[in-house]
């Protein structure tokens, strides 16, 4: 089902005071910009929370140096259109040591490359609170996770010892080696983020809407081939399918779907139909039941 | 207000089958994705009896790999709903034991509406009026028994009665704003979304009815009331940014500034990119005032006719949510919207008694327990009766040295003591008092272990100042608990409370344009941090007179060593009771050094 304009509304208002709260609290904030649907709605969201003056925080964008080439080219112009500053951090151990997503399992990759990068660009710039576009319908641990999140010291989560958030009072204090995590869309589903970006008319990337794309078939997992780095079998060639992508990551471990969807029209009557789990197109969440928990207990968004 | 978002607490434990009616509300209503779905015909818990390729509801709502291990719900997980007339509902889904009641206060305290189980085979359980209560307690709007496992008692209509008869006896003694009861079968499907031939003496709502009829109590008079989050600056432009949390705002209208009651009028109202002539309960905006006025962050806007503004002594009811408990007389940080100001329990008027009801005496408050408590704040605040006003009348306590929401407040009514009281301002002020005596007014505070030479210290920097012609005075703890505080004990509680007296007696000191030099314990950093809060930054010196215990028990000055180790004294610092470093000291010395080197360093510091 659709969300009518009221709860969109609804929605917006409650985001914007948490993107509010955010930057009068924290001295020195950073949002977190995955090139995604959701980092594209949030940096709208904060747009219209300090219009007329400019969005008071640094972005940054953790590379794993695995992403669609389309998502950097959009990741740039985005950041012009928007005169806002980026930091791009990459884990360059893990990368001269030659981590990627086939040297070793989907998980230390993640770990390596994503959650450690992550802590580490947090230390070096001294962010005292991370705003991420998370939601807690996208998976089961982040069900239970506040809107201002506190992260002990080596951004460890503790799940079963979260501080209370009541009403909309958000405690913003952090004691010493604490810092913050920070979900202003937690309580928006992916169908009111696609309706969002439609009614808004918001730039997402182009990896979103059906296009004809070379591409293996891992299982049942249809993999785009990027770039010559990805390991094909022997006499493999990429075949050229439709397909679009549901959500955005590091093209190894990112599958397409097939789809005739090629405008926000039709990707919201795809997704009100289909009605398949958004993250389902991730290999890095099914690698163990709870592996999200897991991530997010030792740092990851 | 609207309805678009309505939210909803779910209570019960996993026995009562809260998991399953959950899934399957979320399954009927077309709101989980497929995938999950058929995950859930597929997999099975060990033992259960749900036969293969039907749906076991409860596996949709699993949450923490904690709580699967133990097989109960440790905090609260958060879903949404679908809801057929386009309304969102926003599902809270609680623990139900007992020692995560806090959770369940966290989970109830956004909630419009929440659904009590009750197993209809094992009847009402004090967990069942606890729950209730809490939810009473939080201010739900419409609390709907659900009676379930109706399958399991043959449908029966007596059973159902019975058991509603007995709940209503049982909660007469609560405020509730609307209480409704329902029966249903979760695990069969009865009367859940839809209405069930096998409950034909059932003539109300389905359980989903239940919920989609709810509609706020439309207030059109209801108090204006702005919460400014921050000042936004921009080039050519200065407006307040906020939440609207009740009433309606025009432009054009006079508002009153809490807590200074300047008056102000709104020319413009911003959203984004486009002006309005009016803002709703709920929205976020930016205002415009006709003139320049000093409105910051914490401020509150309220109609200029408002008469009851703020208050700083006041009754609430105080969920504890801290596994430190409630230290009365400490200073906590009382938060309300952006509105952060420090503030202390006075008084525990009487710990409620949840599911009998009624009060019992209490000294302190431990978590999950819940009294009713006088607090005094610093500053003024703004603060309405949390039953008619949930969003105005509700804060926190945070602890100032972890920084946990230790406290949920739900305000109740001012005490009319010092809220009259006006500051009278003289015209012949502090610096200029301290002018007079050639110097700057100020305080020197000694903390450290008993026997550490604080006084010692302090005596030999009073000799020096009073050399040099300087105007002091010392405030030693062991001088003031045989006068002003000797009604005090050595209780964290009394601890906290001669520290405060210490510390307002040293302010009316520093305003007189004195050097305070204070010696005392003073163990305890919240206790110390407070004190430095009442002083101007460079009014306040602290020095930590870091002495071995080994050397203080060696020294012994006045036997309280060997008294606290034959058990004479149960509360000396450093034996019984902790001392807690300081965390910003100006200046660390080591009172087994030379007295002359570490005065020295004194008299550096205050120079």
């Amino acid at each position: 089902m659709r969300p009518t304009a009221a709860v969109l509304k609804a929605l917006e208002e409650e985001s914007i005071e948490i993107l509010r709260e955010t930057a009068a609290s924290f001295s020195n904030p950073v949002m977190l910009y995955s090139i995604g649907k959701d980092s594209s709605v949030l940096l709208h969201l904060a747009k219209k929370a300090f219009y007329p003056a400019d969005i008071p925080f640094t972005l940054m964008h953790i590379d794993t140096t695995w992403k669609f080439k389309e998502m950097i080219t959009f990741r740039d112009e985005i950041v012009e259109k928007y005169g806002v500053k980026l930091i791009i951090h990459t884990n360059l151990q893990g990368a001269r040591e030659g981590v990627t997503p086939f040297s070793t399992s989907i998980s230390e990759y993640t770990r390596i490359m994503k959650t450690v990068a992550l802590r580490e660009a947090l230390d070096k710039y001294q962010f005292d609170a991370a705003i991420g576009g998370s939601r807690r319908d996208e998976e089961k641990s982040r069900a239970k996770e506040r809107i201002f999140s506190v992260r002990e010291s080596g951004h460890r989560w503790e799940p079963r010892a979260q501080r209370p958030e009541l009403w909309r009072t958000y405690n913003t204090r952090l004691a010493p080696g604490q810092t913050m995590r920070v979900f202003p869309i937690s309580d928006w589903t992916e169908i009111d983020v696609w309706e969002y970006i439609y009614q808004n008319n918001i730039a997402i990337n182009p990896l979103y809407f059906a296009k004809e794309r070379p591409i293996v078939m891992r299982g049942s997992q249809i993999i785009m081939v990027d770039d010559e780095r990805y390991p094909l079998q022997p006499n493999e060639v990429p075949v050229n399918r439709k397909i679009r992508f549901r959500t955005l990551g590091c093209y190894p471990l990112t599958a397409g779907v097939t789809s005739d969807a090629d405008t926000l029209e039709s990707i919201l009557e795809e997704i009100s139909e289909v009605k398949l789990s958004e993250r389902a197109t991730r290999l890095i969440d099914g690698d163990k039941e709870d592996s999200m928990e897991k991530k997010k207990t030792e740092g990851y968004f | 207000m609207s309805s678009a978002l309505t939210r909803l607490v779910t209570c019960g434990s996993v026995d009562d089958g809260k998991s399953t009616l959950i899934g399957r509300l979320l399954v009927e209503t077309d709101s989980v994705p497929h995938d999950t779905v058929d995950s859930a015909r597929k997999v099975r818990r060990t033992g259960s009896t749900i036969p293969a390729g039907e749906i076991d509801f409860s596996l949709l709502t699993d949450g923490l790999e904690a709580e699967r291990e133990q097989g109960i719900t440790i905090d609260v997980a958060y879903r949404s709903m679908n809801l057929r007339n386009g309304n969102r509902l926003i599902i809270a889904d609680a623990p139900g034991h007992e020692q995560y009641t806090r959770n369940m206060v966290v989970a109830a305290s956004r909630a419009n509406i929440a659904l009590v189980l009750v197993d209809a085979t094992r009847g009402i359980r004090t967990q069942t009026l606890r729950h209730t209560a809490i939810c009473s307690l939080a201010g739900v709007d419409r609390v709907v028994i659900v009676i379930n496992k109706l399958d399991a008692v043959d449908y029966r209509e007596d059973v159902y009665q019975d058991l509603v008869k007995t709940l209503q006896e049982k909660v007469a003694h609560l405020t509730l704003k609307e209480l409704i009861a329902t029966p249903v079968s979760a695990l069969a499907g009865d009367n859940v979304s839809f209405g069930s031939k096998n409950l034909p003496w059932y003539k109300g709502p389905t359980l989903l009815e239940a919920i989609e009829n709810w509609e706020p109590v439309a207030n059109n008079n209801s108090e204006q009331h702005f919460r400014v989050q921050s000042i936004a600056r921009a080039e050519n432009f200065r407006g307040v940014s906020g939440t609207l949390e009740s009433g309606t705002l025009r432009v054009g209208e006079e508002l009153k500034v809490l807590p200074s009651k300047l008056s102000v009028k709104v020319s413009e109202i911003i959203k984004y990119q486009e002006r309005k002539n009016e803002i709703h309960a709920g929205e976020t905006a930016i205002l415009i005032f006709e003139r320049e006025v000093d409105v910051s962050r914490g401020d509150v806007l309220v109609s200029s006719e408002t008469q009851d503004d703020c208050t700083d002594r006041f009754i609430s009811n105080l969920v504890w949510l801290d596994e430190e408990p409630l230290v009365l007389s400490r200073s906590y940080l009382l938060q309300t919207g952006s509105t952060m100001v420090p503030a202390i329990v006075t008084a525990i008027k009487g710990k409620q008694k949840i599911v009998e009801g009624g009060t019992e005496v209490a000294k302190s408050l431990h978590m999950n327990e819940i009294g009713e408590v006088e607090i005094a704040t610093d500053r003024p605040v703004a603060l309405r009766n949390y039953l008619l006003s949930r969003n105005t009348g509700n804060f926190i306590l945070i602890d100032r040295k972890s920084m946990q929401s230790s406290g949920a407040g739900m305000f109740l009514h001012t005490l009319r003591r010092s809220s009259n009281i006006t500051r009278h301002n003289y015209e012949i002020t502090s610096a200029e008092r301290a002018l007079l005596k050639n110097q700057k007014a100020k305080v020197i505070w000694f903390t450290g272990l008993s026997g550490s030479g604080k006084s010692t210290i302090a005596n030999q920097v009073e000799k020096e100042l009073f050399a040099q012609g300087k105007h002091c005075y010392i405030l030693d703890g062991d001088n003031v608990r045989l006068g002003i505080n000797k009604d005090l004990g050595f209780t964290p509680e009394d601890r906290a409370e001669n520290v405060r007296r210490v510390a307002e007696i040293a302010r009316l000191f520093v305003d007189a344009g004195l050097i305070v030099i204070v010696a005392l314990v003073s163990p305890f950093e919240v206790d110390r941090q407070a004190a430095r809060a009442l002083f101007e930054p460079d009014q306040f010196r602290q020095v930590w007179v870091n002495t071995s215990e080994e050397v203080c028990a060696e020294r012994d000055p006045k036997g309280l060593y060997r008294k606290a180790k034959s058990g004479e004294l149960p509360n000396l610092t450093g034996v019984g009771q902790e001392y807690e470093p300081p965390i910003n000291p100006e200046l660390v010395i080591d009172g087994d050094r030379d007295l002359a080197l570490n005065v020295a360093e004194v008299m550096r510091l205050l120079s």
